[in-house]
């Protein structure tokens, strides 16, 4: 069917790419060349009810549920900020919404990322990680209703 | 103190940097370059030292008790005041009430005298460059008050429009709570002109001195402000103490703020009545080794010596200024005449936060945001901007690494 790779396969790809970087300008190169080719939000989707807002940087995240599989889009005004939504993107989307719910994105450590994910970044990558999974939630709720019916 | 510094006649900040032990910490396998003094200052090790032997040797709690540590933890606490009473040039020591740092000092006025002085149709006026420290708590008293908030816009420069600032002005103007330095432009306002201004109409003056505190000569006697707010961190000091300065008459008519021990005289069901000035708003144990601390911070300033140190970071600033201006896309937000050591800018068609992040990577501390002033960004129609902060400690090679960080940082970003 689909040749979509699991959360796990995205993860170890991701980590791999960065296993070959020699120092932090490579990585930080890689992430803005992410955030560059991450396809900019259509202007519609930019509207209040889509962004989380981090205290410095806007991240607008859009979900959608089909097939049984939660279908992200995200954007943020910082390039850096957007690389990784793009990594995070590419790792969750398209999948159950179990499987989204079950992921530990392990691999953020793993790329030495971590400390974007801290409290004072404040970037919004912490709330988007948890939209991202209250989407999955959601989704999963309306699922158990239909089945119920 | 348990260092000594050189006293040079001239600025020796190679001395200075030596008396500063986390300006020999690498971050990112690179030497720290701090540029984030506006946020807080690093600390001498005298105050280290200051406050770790009160901790080792005489921890005690102070006033009440009788034996040996309480009189000499008491003594050194009560020497604070003194050197702050100096440091500000205020008329008394009691004139000097200890605080967590400026919010809590602007708060204490904003629910004491604003709360007995403020009535419904009253004025206040603030500046669009506050600090949300200095805007908060004047919208709650106001609303709880139904009095007015205005607010003295800023020119292009990122100075007050004086002309503006005196049309506000009139007898229902009970209170201007003014920033005398900017905190996200470095803007030194005419403080002496509010101040006089404005009592000319029967109204209080505060002045926030978060930021000037470190950087200028404060002599409240000759500012003639009402009240005088700051925080000892950004003087050098420890964090978790500040200071309210309040002029005496004043003080002793407003009411207490937090009632408990040591606000105190006599306590019975029936009634209580109130200690003296400074205590009646220093209520509960008070933060002693911190206040302690602040008084070596304020002794190694006035040693080094504000003018010296005012004459290197005007130069710093000045070189910085130039440097910045030659990187294509740059934008210095905040030309005032007058300014501080602290430069804000914005990069054409780049977030703050990215070269926040890409100068951390090198070792380089900036603050990016808002600096919690979100109406002066709106006023600039900016998110924020990246700001480079300096203090005493700061050299001319950490400038040139500041530019070649943001050169390279731009590259990449590119």
């Amino acid at each position: 069917m689909s040749d979509k790779k699991s959360i796990k396969e995205t993860e170890d790809e991701i980590i791999e790419a960065f296993s070959w970087f020699e120092n932090w300008e490579e990585k930080y190169e890689y992430i803005i060349e992410l955030g560059k080719k991450l396809p900019e939000l259509d202007e519609k989707y930019k509207k209040e009810e889509n962004i989380i807002k981090g205290c410095q940087s806007t991240v607008w995240l859009v979900a959608d549920y089909h097939d049984g599989k939660v279908f992200y889009q995200a954007d943020s005004d910082a390039i850096i900020v957007k690389g990784l939504v793009s990594m995070l993107i590419s790792v969750l989307s398209e999948h159950t919404p179990d499987e989204i719910l079950n992921s530990k994105l392990d691999f953020i450590r793993e790329i030495g990322m971590m400390s974007h994910l801290a409290q004072t970044r404040s970037n919004g990558l912490v709330a988007m990680i948890k939209q991202i999974k209250n989407y999955a939630l959601a989704f999963k709720s309306v699922n158990a209703e239909n089945i119920v019916q | 103190m348990a260092e000594s510094i050189t006293i040079t006649p001239t600025f020796d900040v190679n001395e200075i940097r030596k008396s500063f032990p986390v300006l020999e910490r690498e971050v990112n396998n690179k030497l720290l370059v701090y540029l984030d003094n506006a946020a807080t200052a690093q600390k001498p090790q005298s105050v280290i030292d200051a406050l770790s032997y009160y901790y080792s040797n005489y921890n005690a709690n102070i006033h009440r008790g009788i034996h040996s540590l309480a009189e000499e933890a008491t003594a050194a606490y009560e020497a604070t005041r003194v050197t702050v009473q100096k440091f500000i040039h205020a008329s008394y020591p009691e004139e000097i009430i200890f605080t967590r740092g400026t919010t809590e000092g602007i708060n204490l006025v904003a629910y004491t005298w604003g709360r007995q002085n403020i009535h419904a149709g009253d004025e206040i006026i603030i500046s669009t460059m506050e600090h949300h420290s200095n805007i908060v708590p004047w919208q709650i008293l106001c609303e709880e008050k139904h009095a007015v908030l205005k607010v003295v816009p800023v020119n292009d420069n990122g100075e007050l429009l004086m002309d503006e600032f005196h049309n506000l002005l009139s007898p229902k103007t009970k209170l201007v709570s003014i920033v005398h330095v900017s905190n996200a432009l470095g803007t030194i306002n005419p403080v002496k002109e509010i101040i006089d201004a404005a009592h000319e109409v029967g109204a209080v003056v505060m002045v926030d001195g978060a930021q000037s505190t470190v950087h200028l000569t404060i002599d409240v006697q000759k500012m003639n402000c009402d009240f005088f707010a700051f925080s000892g961190h950004k003087v050098y000091g420890p964090t978790g103490i500040g200071v309210l300065y309040g002029k005496k008459k004043i003080l002793e008519n407003m009411p207490v703020f937090m009632g408990g021990g040591e606000m105190i005289k006599e306590v019975t069901f029936e009634k209580t009545t109130y200690n003296n000035l400074p205590y009646k708003y220093e209520a509960g144990t008070p933060n002693i080794a911190d206040t302690i601390a602040l008084k070596v911070a304020l002794d190694y300033v006035t040693e080094v010596g504000k003018s010296n140190a005012k004459k290197y970071e005007t130069e710093l600033l000045q070189y910085a200024t130039e440097e910045l201006k030659k990187i294509p896309g740059l934008r210095i937000i905040g030309n005032a005449k007058n300014k501080v050591s602290l430069i804000s800018f914005v990069i054409e068609n780049i977030h703050p936060q990215d070269i926040g992040v890409l100068l951390d990577n090198q070792g380089i501390a900036v603050r990016t945001g808002h600096h919690c002033t979100q109406p002066l960004m709106k006023r600039f129609g900016i998110p924020g901007t990246v700001r480079a902060s300096f203090a005493m400690y700061n050299t001319r090679e950490e400038v040139d690494k500041l530019i070649a960080g943001l050169q390279k940082a731009i590259k990449m970003l590119a």
